[in-house]
């Protein structure tokens, strides 16, 4: 089965000072038909940019750089011209971002923001298109949606804007959906119900998702696949079961040790020392260095990714010693 | 953050100036449409009767000028040709600066630079200098030119606002998520950055309704506005200028209907931009 979603050697750069930073640098991976993959990361990694970079969205003075790919089903996104880039913005693939306060236009009833994609996208009428925004408003689980079509955003609660912000997405029926911390901004329990949703369209529907997050907890059995990021690279993917059974990355491991759990013996949370570096002031050879526990005699040089098990790599020369 | 001109207005018609300052607009508007059509045309039937120069009596409440004209129904007259100068003049400039920030500020870049190097340049000019000269160039300038002119020169300010107002949104996440959507740029400069922009131009637009009035009635003054026998609130005063100690009237109507719409406009204006201001309660 070939990748709705193919990713290769993925690099964002910003000037600074004479030369360039790259806060994405290097990144791969791949997405199937109908799967999810959780990118996972601490504030600055890159993950966002990442996402952005998919439909290129980088601002400018942002770039990606020469020799980056990103294929969607065959079709190279990175060389489109900008109607056929349109296209598939809001067609192919849709995205929805972390804060739904300030992610739908405050001056518009959401019944048009929602019409105005599939104007963008089919050939329809006002009528159908309003019948497919009940529809789908419906299909997010808002109650009244007749009603609805005419609020305003500032007339609904967070989790039921992140619900339109869904629904918006969803009006132009996308193969690949990219939710950039939907639920960071909700309350926890309102968060339950937007991931629950999300995953259920993603089956109903057939469609491929990339969640990005920084909470490992809402990962697991949501996810099929886990990519983890750290100082804009990939430093560990698995599929899900594997990563929370064996995290293998001494980065990967702190993430876990510094999350609370419900079961098991009572241990004190381990936070990882330190921060992650900004893209300018990154270590040479291994990034986790300064902050790892382990101090590999190889981590001057920088690992590349390694096989530690089944469909399972990490960016550490531990996988070297089989440990 | 600024609250959408809907909410603005509803907010400043809640406070006492901003309720002032639009009823006495409205009284103004009201009176320059419908009075005229219960006084004696100011053109055709000069009270010869009365006689030139009266003091205000109950026949002639604002007294006659030199011409036996009535001077109430020519300030009614007036307010028509004021108000349209004003609407028209500020319709256009409003409409040119948007047009110019939205460009600027959503393309950004070079641009940017080339329009709002443009526009400082012609900031530097003062616009009643390039006016005047216009006005003096073109002999005779029928009323519409007047107006197109002096909205053609009111712009520049506006655009800089709107600029700043697109700067402040283009990265918000509304705009990213309508990119991410597929919208064109026109679609996301026209319709999800311009009616955002619409509290501050909406208070832009009501202010510079009183700087057009006191910009025509300045050029009217000087004899290079409004042509007589057009009644206009500057030109009146400048008609009444030789007979000030005689016939005081003459001047002293016109101006204070220059003052009342001024006043009114700036009250309303200054009620609506601290209503579009959510800090300000």
């Amino acid at each position: 089965m070939t990748a709705l979603l193919d990713v290769r050697d993925l690099r964002v750069s910003f000037p600074d000072g004479a030369g360039r930073i790259h806060p994405v640098d290097g990144v791969s991976f791949t997405i199937e038909r109908g799967k999810t993959l959780a990118l996972v990361g601490e504030s600055g990694c890159g993950k966002s940019l990442t996402s952005l970079a998919l439909l290129r969205l980088i601002p400018p003075p942002g770039r990606i750089d020469d020799g980056s790919s990103v294929t969607l089903d065959g079709t190279d996104l990175l060389s489109l011209k900008p109607d056929a880039l349109r296209a598939v913005r809001g067609r192919r693939i849709a995205m929805i971002f972390q804060d739904p306060m300030t992610s739908l236009n405050p001056v518009f009833r959401i019944g048009d923001q929602i019409t105005e994609v599939m104007h963008a996208h089919f050939k329809m009428s006002k009528q159908d298109a309003r019948e497919q925004a009940v529809l789908l408003l419906q299909e997010v689980g808002i109650p009244d949606p007749d009603e609805r079509l005419r609020a305003y955003p500032h007339q609904l609660s967070g989790g039921m804007r992140q619900r339109v912000m869904i629904a918006i997405a969803l009006a132009g029926q996308p193969e690949l959906l990219i939710a950039d911390e939907p639920t960071t901004a909700l309350d926890v329990t309102v968060q339950a119900q937007i991931l629950e949703l999300l995953d259920h369209l993603r089956r109903t529907r057939d469609m491929a998702m990339l969640l990005i997050t920084h909470d490992l907890g809402i990962v697991a059995g949501r996810a099929d696949h886990v990519a983890v990021m750290y100082a804009g690279q990939l430093i560990e993917t698995a599929p899900t079961r594997e990563l929370f059974d064996r995290p293998s990355h001494p980065y990967t491991q702190g993430l876990f040790a510094s999350v609370p759990r419900l079961s098991g013996p009572v241990g004190r949370l381990m936070p990882i020392a330190g921060t992650v570096p900004p893209p300018n002031a990154w270590p040479a050879g291994c990034r986790f260095r300064p902050r790892c526990p382990i101090k590999h005699p190889k981590s001057e040089t920088m690992p590349p990714m390694l096989r530690a098990g089944p469909e399972h790599e990490m960016r550490c020369w531990l996988a070297e010693d089989g440990k | 953050m600024r609250l959408p001109a809907g909410t603005a207005i509803r907010r400043a018609l809640a406070t006492p100036r901003g309720r002032a300052g639009i009823m006495a607009l409205g009284a103004i508007v009201v009176f320059g449409i419908f009075a005229p059509f219960a006084l004696p045309d100011p053109f055709a039937q000069p009270d010869i009767v009365s006689g030139a120069m009266q003091a205000p009596s109950a026949v002639h409440p604002f007294g006659t000028d030199q011409l036996s004209r009535d001077v109430l129904s020519r300030v009614a007259t007036g307010a028509r040709v004021s108000l349209a100068v004003a609407a028209v003049a500020v319709a256009l400039s409003m409409t040119l600066g948007a047009l110019v920030g939205l460009v600027a500020g959503y393309f950004g870049g070079a641009v940017d630079a080339v329009l709002m190097r443009l526009v400082d340049g012609a900031m530097a000019v003062p616009r009643l200098f390039v006016l005047l000269l216009l006005v003096a160039a073109w002999e005779r300038m029928p009323l519409t030119a007047l107006m197109l002119v002096i909205g053609a020169t009111g712009w520049l300010g506006t655009s800089r606002l709107v600029r700043a107002e697109v700067l402040r949104l283009k990265d918000a996440d509304f705009v990213r998520g309508a990119e991410a959507l597929g919208a064109r740029s026109g679609r996301i400069m026209f319709r999800h950055l311009l009616p955002n922009t619409m509290g501050p131009l909406l208070v832009a637009a009501t202010l510079g309704v009183g700087d057009v009035i006191l910009l025509e009635a300045g050029l009217s003054f000087l004899g290079m506005g409004v042509r007589p026998p057009t009644p206009s609130w500057g030109g009146m005063i400048l008609d009444g200028k030789d007979v000030l100690t005689a016939a005081p009237w003459v001047s002293i109507f016109p101006g204070l209907a220059i003052i009342a719409t001024v006043l009114a406009v700036n009250l309303f204006g200054d009620a609506l931009r601290a209503a579009s201001d959510p800090r300000e309660t």
